[in-house]
């Protein structure tokens, strides 16, 4: 089988995050051009300076990317819109970077943003995919509360995990997050606090659930020498893979994409879980977390929990993890919930995290996860992120 | 076993009643083929023609080999939990108002894997049996069921919010004189019924269906004609907010088609009793019903019509009365679209030729009122709106479901004659 080409020359430039809101009376399209001009500033460029833009949200409607380009005032020659929810980060960040490997675009900017009305997350359940509108929200309408309930249900039957097991993660996140001042959750959350929150849909609870709030996130993608004679600091892509719809036969999600990818994501970064400083999964129940840890090759599969038991993962902690506290503190702001890790894995890399920052990291691992269609995520995709000084 | 429902407490009418709110509604129109099965009451899947895999969710093409060739088809409706939830809050406010909610994954021992309604009495990772119902909507959804019988377990709260179980419900019949009347009464007494409103229309003049319908205790007899619009309406004014199922057994038929007959006086009456008289109940009746039917234990929950099965092709031998009850079926389906915003349910129905006066020259196979009444029953039971009643009209059913214009040429025929 061919192999796939290198990553090499790129670089991923000037990560912004638009302080999140739990409700926005401003459009998505507002919160979007805050996050682009956000990092167009910090690089010093200006809207005539891109040539390449992909957008990721749910709001947008009846826009989509092109009539953002004429909203923004954006000419660019090369123009995506990329549906992926969770997994649209990694995945806007692969495709910029072979456009720009390619020369099909000079200097791309990857957008995600959201904004969330009073009432604007009931109205996206209600038509958020064909099948879900035929054959889940009908059921309970619960939303993904419910779907990820099932495949949290199942899990802890499979393999043994502990609601006290997704409490860590949860748990770890919250204190990730009390030192992001752009996160949404400011009250430090305990144990007992999370095993003891209001049931939602068992075996989930209160604090299993992501907060939908309003934001916006961004990054840029150009190339190395573009960079430098920019006098822009940046971090490299040193692998990225992709999957959808994968084992449809299994009857229940308890894996994701990334169990057909894993070893040609880490041949292609020559890189191992091991040296990674820290991580960042798709966190929109920490089962999903647990998920992401197994399958990308942390430990072995229905392993996480045990694996999670010996770690800390915290800022501080021997496996940071989710540093900006994630969604589960942070809050989810739509398709910006897909792009949450990697622009936060960015600015670790950039050793611009500010509070939040990981000592000493050279090398992340951000993984995505999205989509529910029906009865399980179908969009995954994870990448490795190197700083220059390796 | 289901803790058995209680009768409902005396209505407090200080108290708010409980809005008609819905579980959604939008779906695909490839799903809407599950829910014409629902209305009929089968569990039926799409299968694909070449390479036979069922699919779920429906599709529009086959998910295996993607030939766009799937026919509905009926399927073995056994199945093995996987997980199971209870949902406690949910942004919709119908179940908002009945939480906890419990909802499961099915594998189906047919292959697809199904997000469905479980049962109470369903154990954790146990083997099930799948039925397709109607939820308040009007959409299928898919409902676990324990694989044996349980104590009781028609009164689960989730699967008596699918159904239109006449258990402590008030039913009214429309018409006592019918033969069927004492039958429809009984067999609503029987399925626990707490009383059945029966209407007489002309009180002075005597009928051999009065006094087996006043032997029985639950049943009230009160005053109704179909045809007089201020005797429908006073009526409703009267029980219109305490009818919960209302059956719909007026019928006035005469044999004949157009040639057969003089002039349009019988045909008037036809569609006096049959298609006006609808309408009239429909008028008075309806709004009330409409408001009712998130009213708790006795909410108001289903409109039988009771139709020949020959409004769906005309019997010429009862050309005109086939004709009323065309036009009644066609106002039946306009009702539904009417009382779907508020989830009552209109159940038709079909029956071929009666057992009385006016089908003695008809040969057997005829329908009895026992069946007639069975037959009612387990479509409220089974929360249907299409039922078909005995042979004559199932078998005429099934022509015109396999082509509607063969069955009208077969109906039609002259004979070769002498």
């Amino acid at each position: 089988m061919r192999r796939r080409a290198s990553y090499d020359g790129i670089a991923i430039v000037a990560p912004h995050s638009t302080p999140y809101q739990r409700y926005s009376i401003e459009t998505a399209h507002w919160w979007i051009a805050k996050a682009l001009r956000g990092s167009l500033n910090s690089a010093g460029l200006t809207p005539r300076d891109i040539d390449g833009f992909t957008v990721s949200s749910f709001t947008l409607f009846p826009d989509t990317a092109v009539g953002l380009t004429q909203h923004l005032g954006l000419c660019p020659s090369w123009l995506d819109h990329i549906p992926m929810g969770g997994a649209s980060g990694v995945v806007a960040l692969r495709r910029a970077a072979r456009a720009v490997q390619a020369g099909d675009a000079n200097i791309v900017a990857c957008v995600a943003g959201d904004t969330n009305h009073i009432d604007s997350f009931r109205m996206m359940l209600s038509s958020f995919s064909r099948f879900a509108s035929d054959a889940s929200y009908p059921y309970g309408y619960g939303g993904p509360n419910a779907n990820f309930a099932l495949l949290t249900d199942r899990y802890m039957q499979e393999y043994g995990a502990t609601r006290e097991d997704f409490g860590r993660i949860c748990v770890a996140q919250r204190e990730n997050a009390l030192k992001n001042p752009r996160a949404v959750m400011k009250k430090p959350l305990s144990l007992s606090q999370y095993l003891e929150a209001r049931p939602i849909a068992d075996p989930i609870a209160l604090f299993d659930c992501v907060m939908p709030c309003a934001g916006s996130e961004c990054f840029l993608v150009m190339h190395q020498e573009e960079a430098e004679r920019r006098g822009l600091p940046f971090v490299t892509l040193a692998g990225a893979i992709e999957r959808h719809n994968a084992h449809p036969q299994d009857p229940i999600q308890l894996r994701g994409g990334w169990t057909m990818d894993i070893d040609e994501l880490w041949n292609m970064a020559k890189s191992s879980p091991d040296a990674m400083d820290l991580v960042q999964t798709y966190d929109d129940y920490p089962v999903i977390s647990a998920m992401q840890i197994e399958d990308l090759g942390f430990c072995a599969k229905g392993e996480a929990a045990s694996f999670l038991r010996d770690k800390d993962m915290t800022i501080t902690g021997d496996f940071p993890h989710n540093t900006s506290g994630g969604q589960l503190s942070a809050g989810q702001a739509g398709a910006a919930g897909g792009f949450i890790g990697l622009v936060e894995a960015i600015r670790q890399l950039l050793g611009s995290a500010g509070g939040t920052q990981v000592k000493g990291a050279t090398q992340a691992l951000v993984s995505g996860f999205g989509m529910i269609n029906y009865d399980r995520g179908v969009c995954s995709s994870a990448a490795v992120l190197k700083a220059i000084t390796i | 076993m289901t803790t058995p429902l209680s009768p409902p407490p005396k209505k407090d009418p200080q108290k708010r009643t409980l809005s008609p709110t819905r579980p959604p509604e939008a779906r695909s129109r490839a799903f809407l083929g599950l829910s014409a099965a629902a209305a009929e009451g089968r569990f039926a899947l799409q299968k694909c023609s070449e390479c036979a895999t069922f699919q779920y969710p429906p599709r529009d093409a086959c998910g295996s080999c993607l030939s766009t060739d799937l026919k509905w088809t009926d399927c073995a409706p056994e199945g093995t939990i996987l997980a199971q939830t209870t949902v406690r809050t949910s942004t919709k406010l119908f179940f908002r108002e009945r939480a906890p909610w419990r909802t499961g994954t099915v594998q189906l021992d047919a292959g697809p894997v199904i997000i469905c309604h479980v049962h109470g009495d369903c154990e954790r990772n146990g083997r099930v049996k799948l039925i397709n119902r109607l939820d308040r909507s009007g959409q299928a959804v898919l409902l676990a069921l324990p694989d044996k019988r349980s104590l009781n377990m028609e009164d689960d709260p989730q699967l008596r919010e699918m159904t239109s179980d006449p258990k402590h419900r008030r039913a009214l019949i429309t018409d006592g004189r019918q033969d069927n009347a004492p039958a429809l009464a009984k067999a609503l007494l029987e399925a626990g019924a707490s009383i059945v409103f029966v209407g007489e229309s002309e009180t002075w003049r005597p009928y051999p269906t009065r006094a087996p319908l006043l032997e029985m205790k639950g049943v009230e007899l009160l005053p109704l004609d179909v045809t007089d619009t201020q005797s429908v309406q006073k009526l409703a004014g009267e029980i219109g907010g305490k009818t919960d199922i209302l059956i719909n057994n007026a019928r006035f038929l005469r044999a004949g088609g157009a040639l057969a007959r003089g002039d349009t006086g019988f045909a008037k009456d036809e569609m006096e009793v049959n298609y006006f008289g609808l309408m009239r109940l429909a008028q008075a009746f309806g709004p009330a019903m409409c408001a009712r039917t998130a009213d708790g234990v006795n909410s108001a929950v289903a409109w039988v019509n009771i139709l020949s099965v020959h409004a769906l092709s005309n019997l010429p031998e009862f050309g005109c009365f086939s004709a009323s009850h065309a036009a009644a079926r066609s106002l039946s389906q306009s009702l539904r679209a009417d009382f779907r915003g508020a989830g009552l349910r209109v159940m038709n129905l079909y029956v071929g030729p009666t057992e009385d006066d006016w089908h003695q020259p008809v040969p057997p196979p005829k329908v009895m009122p026992a069946a007639l009444a069975r037959s009612m029953i387990q479509g409220l039971q089974h929360g249907l709106e299409e039922t078909y009643c005995g042979d004559v009209a199932k078998d005429l059913y099934e022509r015109f479901l396999d082509h509607p214009n063969v069955l009208e040429r077969e109906m039609t025929l002259a004979g070769d004659g002498a």
